[in-house]
């Protein structure tokens, strides 16, 4: 499998009154072309794992890693400029709720085409075919409609789709999904992410899934890294996750009920300091 | 639990009573109140100010109304009239001081009657709801739509010059955004659980209103306030210096820059003097209101 | 603001925008009706009687009858309320009592030159103000943020007629660098032909040139003080709805895009705030026309401000009630306009 990122011993550290707050501390992966699942609680670092591969944390925020390497490249040593030619183009990130990640003023077409033209020297005409093409390519049928319109006239199901399309139509080679579904309604959660699945599958992609659903996860990725307070605790594939032998996936796993297992009550997750100060387990391959 | 200092006392996470509860919540408001350093000095400038005001005669090296047309308009530093004087004789600096109590009673009534007209009209406007809700509304917005300063100016112009009906103009422009946040408040309150809990025990309107809806909007309003402070005291500076506040002798800061203002060219100090602590005491009120909507109404700052 | 959160029920007949244009319309009726409903009253508790205004102290008594019952003095509170009204509907303010011309014709030819003191002063205050309010929301923390802060605080804390005063002193008296109080030098008044009543825009329709210097020469103190006092309100609040889109989720979409925070910046989350600036912006002209009362009288520009202090010192009451009716208006109308354009520029207002 080759490589298409890899990250070795990444931090993120905020700068606060009472000190400085470790975020993410010290994690190590890599990425072929697979998808990847990132899981743990809220604070556990995982959205700022991924927001710190694309250089996204703001100030005060630092990153710091011993690389992360894109093609062989360190993302870490480029400049602002180059860091543009990367996001977008190489890597792209959905985020949570397409309410808050849409322009709320600017048309759906407008936001599209802009992510393409941003990579591509194209005329207008140009990027409204590419944008309709690739509407169409997240089962979007009236695309000229949706073009025109405003991201509060869809649904959040359309939104996620329309998120999707936007940040593959530089066509990247890898995808952050930052819990891409978590805020849509069951109903649509699995129709978005087969359309993601398909594209991803279909360009040879590689995909980082960021979610708290330990189900969704094993369902869906292919290798699965479990984070606690900022590091890896355990890493283990998808279709064994339900075998992990950390305590603290054994206890995630313990807290959820299940259909074949009913039981009268859920175990309620027991933390153990120790987990926090063990140093982080290794997802590169 | 004896040897447990006053500090620790009002530190508590586990408050004993309802009083102690809320000296707790005062002291804590207190500690990061004074970790705003810019909040302190606001609040130094205006404890100064009460105090030059009360100890006015101690303080002031002369009479601020006695005339003395040998020595008029000397400049700053002279011997005995550090500020010099202005275009009578008469001493600046002690006209200076003799200003503050003018303006804080000017402060003091303004606090006192637009926060309250604004308090009723808002509760009573938004407990009642429908039609009184309307009207009262309504007429808050025809008193927003006016220019603030000019409808003081006409109500001055009706009532006569004098710094009581400077007062009164000043109140009746600016008691309608009061009464905006405590309709909004209000009908917050007004549609909780504890209020419908307390209405099923029996409790009127009037005791609803008065013990359990006030208190509530009383920090946001002090935060309003204080941050209005200092537009109240450039509008009544404003008008004293149109001649329609405090009229002469009166030691009024306002319509001192107005005395010096014939001066300007070459008197400069007659009109600055009066303008620097007018500026003073408004920038306080803007740190203070600043410092108090920090600690008193987070959600509010930016 | 005031004309926007109407929550009456309207007949489900009519389609929605007929609905919202009534209920505004409504709104606006409603609200100017007050507005002269107390200027009405303001002029009835005047201590001076109109009747001897007019007629003068030595009148006979007959005399002052008929004109008392001319005036209509004689009718209920509120059928001389209608009087005022119909009066008001026809834009006739009575006759001043200074110099015996009717209040309307003196405000329309006071009126421009406020205009054009007021519209310089917050074309100053947006071309600064915006941009630093930007810059400061998007380098918060930074010296420019810090600098941003301290001159909205002294531009809030400042009493405008002294630092007018001041201005003066300095740029005038000492450094000469503008003209003095006027709207233009001794030898330029009535140079050129009245069109607009704005002299700038007169002098440049004469093409001339000297005019238009010494006019600009005199206008941009006053100006840059309305200028800065808007400033201070506009970068205030400009930084915080930055802040606000800053921090927003759109904004992280576009650079992960690959966007340049400039285009971050300006592109979307500027986009973003164009609404609620354009009701500050509505907000602090109004405000300008106010404070330029006490600027007008500082600078001795012969602006609508002027006007009704003199009349108010010299108990001119027709002259002070139709100075404040006009302003009130434009304060209302300022409110439409802005509540309009809310509707252009916001997709989800439609």
């Amino acid at each position: 499998m080759d490589k298409l990122l890899d990250i070795e011993n990444l931090w993120v550290r905020f700068p606060t009154r009472q000190g400085v707050f470790d975020a993410v501390r010290g994690v190590s992966f890599s990425l072929g072309r697979e998808r990847l699942g990132i899981v743990g609680e809220s604070g556990s670092g995982k959205s700022m794992t991924g927001r710190a591969i694309l250089r996204l944390i703001r100030p005060p925020g630092i990153v710091e890693a011993d690389h992360i390497n894109l093609g062989g490249v360190d993302l870490l040593k480029k400049t602002d400029k180059q860091m543009r030619a990367v996001r977008g183009q190489r890597i792209s990130m959905v985020m949570q709720d397409p309410k808050f990640s849409l322009n709320p003023v600017t048309t759906i077409g407008d936001q599209i085409m802009e992510a393409y033209r941003l990579h591509n020297k194209v005329s207008k005409s140009g990027a409204y075919a590419k944008a309709v093409e690739m509407l169409n390519a997240v089962s979007i049928r009236d695309a000229d409609r949706v073009m025109r319109a405003y991201p509060h006239e869809m649904s959040g199901g359309m939104g996620q789709r329309i998120m999707i399309a936007m940040m593959l139509i530089p066509n990247p080679e890898i995808l952050i999904a930052d819990e891409p579904t978590s805020a849509l309604d069951v109903s649509v959660q699995r129709q978005v992410l087969d359309i993601m699945d398909a594209l991803v599958k279909e360009r040879g992609m590689g995909l980082i899934f960021i979610s708290h659903d330990l189900n969704l996860v094993a369902d869906f990725c292919d290798r699965v890294l479990i984070m606690y307070a900022g590091r890896i605790v355990e890493v283990c594939a998808a279709d064994k996750l339900h075998e992990a032998q950390h305590p603290y996936t054994r206890g995630l796993l313990n807290s959820l009920p299940r259909l074949d297992a009913p039981r009268a009550r859920l175990e309620v997750l027991r933390r153990d300091p120790a987990w926090s100060e063990t140093p982080s387990v290794s997802g590169r391959v | 639990m004896a040897e447990q200092t006053l500090r620790e006392w009002l530190l508590t996470d586990t408050p004993t009573s309802r009083r102690h509860a809320k000296l707790s919540a005062l002291y804590q408001g207190w500690l990061s109140f004074r970790s705003n350093t810019m909040a302190m000095i606001g609040l130094g400038i205006l404890v100064a100010l009460v105090l030059i005001a009360v100890a006015a005669p101690i303080l002031s090296p002369h009479d601020p109304f006695v005339q003395d047309l040998g020595n008029r308009l000397l400049p700053l530093g002279t011997e005995g009239h550090v500020f010099g004087t202005d275009s009578l004789g008469r001493d600046i600096l002690s006209r200076l001081i003799y200003g503050a109590r003018i303006t804080l009673y000017i402060v003091a009534l303004v606090a006192l009657i637009a926060p309250v007209v604004g308090l009723l009209v808002g509760t009573v406007s938004g407990y009642a709801g429908g039609w009184i809700d309307v009207v009262l509304m309504r007429i808050t917005d025809i008193f927003l739509a006016f220019p603030r300063l000019v409808l003081a100016l006409a109500f001055v112009a009706a009532l006569g010059a004098g710094i009581e009906n400077a007062v009164l103009a000043i109140s009746l422009t600016a008691w309608p955004p009061y009464a905006r946040i405590a309709r909004a408040e209000t009908l917050t309150i007004r549609s909780s659980d504890y209020i419908a809990a307390i209405r099923l025990q029996g409790a009127g309107a009037l005791r609803i209103i008065t013990r359990h809806i006030w208190p509530l909007c009383i920090s946001s309003l002090i935060v309003r306030v204080t941050l209005d402070m200092a537009g109240i005291i450039l509008a009544a500076a404003g008008l004293g210096f149109l001649g329609l506040g405090a009229q002469p002798p009166s030691p009024e800061w306002g319509a001192m820059i107005s005395e010096g203002r014939r001066f300007i060219l070459d008197h400069w100090w007659v009109a600055t003097m009066p303008g620097l602590a007018i500026f003073t005491v408004s920038l306080a009120f803007n740190l203070l209101g600043d410092g108090l909507r920090d600690v008193l109404d987070p959600k509010a700052g930016e | 603001m005031a004309l926007t959160d109407n929550k009456g029920e309207g007949r489900a007949s009519l389609p929605p925008w007929i609905k919202t244009t009534l209920l505004t319309i409504g709104s606006i009726a409603v609200t100017m009706l007050g507005l002269l409903f107390i200027t009405f009253i303001i002029g009835r508790v005047m201590p001076i009687d109109p009747v001897l205004a007019i007629v003068g102290e030595r009148a006979s008594q007959s005399t002052y009858d008929a004109v008392f019952l001319e005036l209509g003095l004689d009718k209920p509170l509120i059928v001389q309320f209608l009087y005022y009204l119909w009066d008001v509907l026809h834009l006739d303010f009575g006759t001043s009592l200074l110099n015996a011309r009717p209040v309307s014709e003196d405000i329309a030819r006071v009126f421009p030159a406020t205009l054009e003191l007021a519209t310089l002063g917050i074309i100053i205050g947006i071309l600064l103000g915006v941009p630093l309010g930007v810059v400061a929301a998007v380098r918060k923390g930074s010296w420019i943020d810090q600098i941003a802060r301290v001159l909205a605080l002294v531009g809030y804390s400042m009493p405008i007629f002294w630092l007018g005063l001041m201005g003066l002193l300095i740029f005038y008296g000492i450094l000469g660098w503008v003209g003095g109080p006027g709207r233009v030098g001794i030898f330029y008044v009535d140079v050129v032909p009245s069109v607009t009543g704005l002299i700038l825009v007169d002098a440049l329709l004469d093409g001339n040139w000297d005019v238009f210097k010494d006019a600009f020469s005199h206008i941009i103190l006053p100006a840059s003080l309305l200028g800065y006092f808007s400033l201070a309100y506009i970068s205030r609040m400009t930084r915080s709805f930055m802040l606000e889109q800053l921090s927003a989720e759109y904004v992280t979409t576009a650079r992960v895009k690959g966007m340049s925070e400039w285009d971050v910046v300006w592109k979307h989350a500027f986009k973003n705030i164009r609404v609620q600036l354009i009701t500050v912006i509505a907000l602090s002209y109004a405000n300008l026309l106010e404070g330029s009362v006490l600027t007008e009288i500082i600078f001795s520009w012969p602006g609508i401000g002027s006007y009704i202090t003199t009349a108010l010192l010299s108990a001119d009451m027709n002259a002070v009630l139709g100075g404040t009716v006009v302003v009130g208006l434009i304060f209302i109308l300022l409110n439409i306009f802005s509540d309009l354009l809310y509707r252009v520029f916001d997709p989800r207002a439609r």
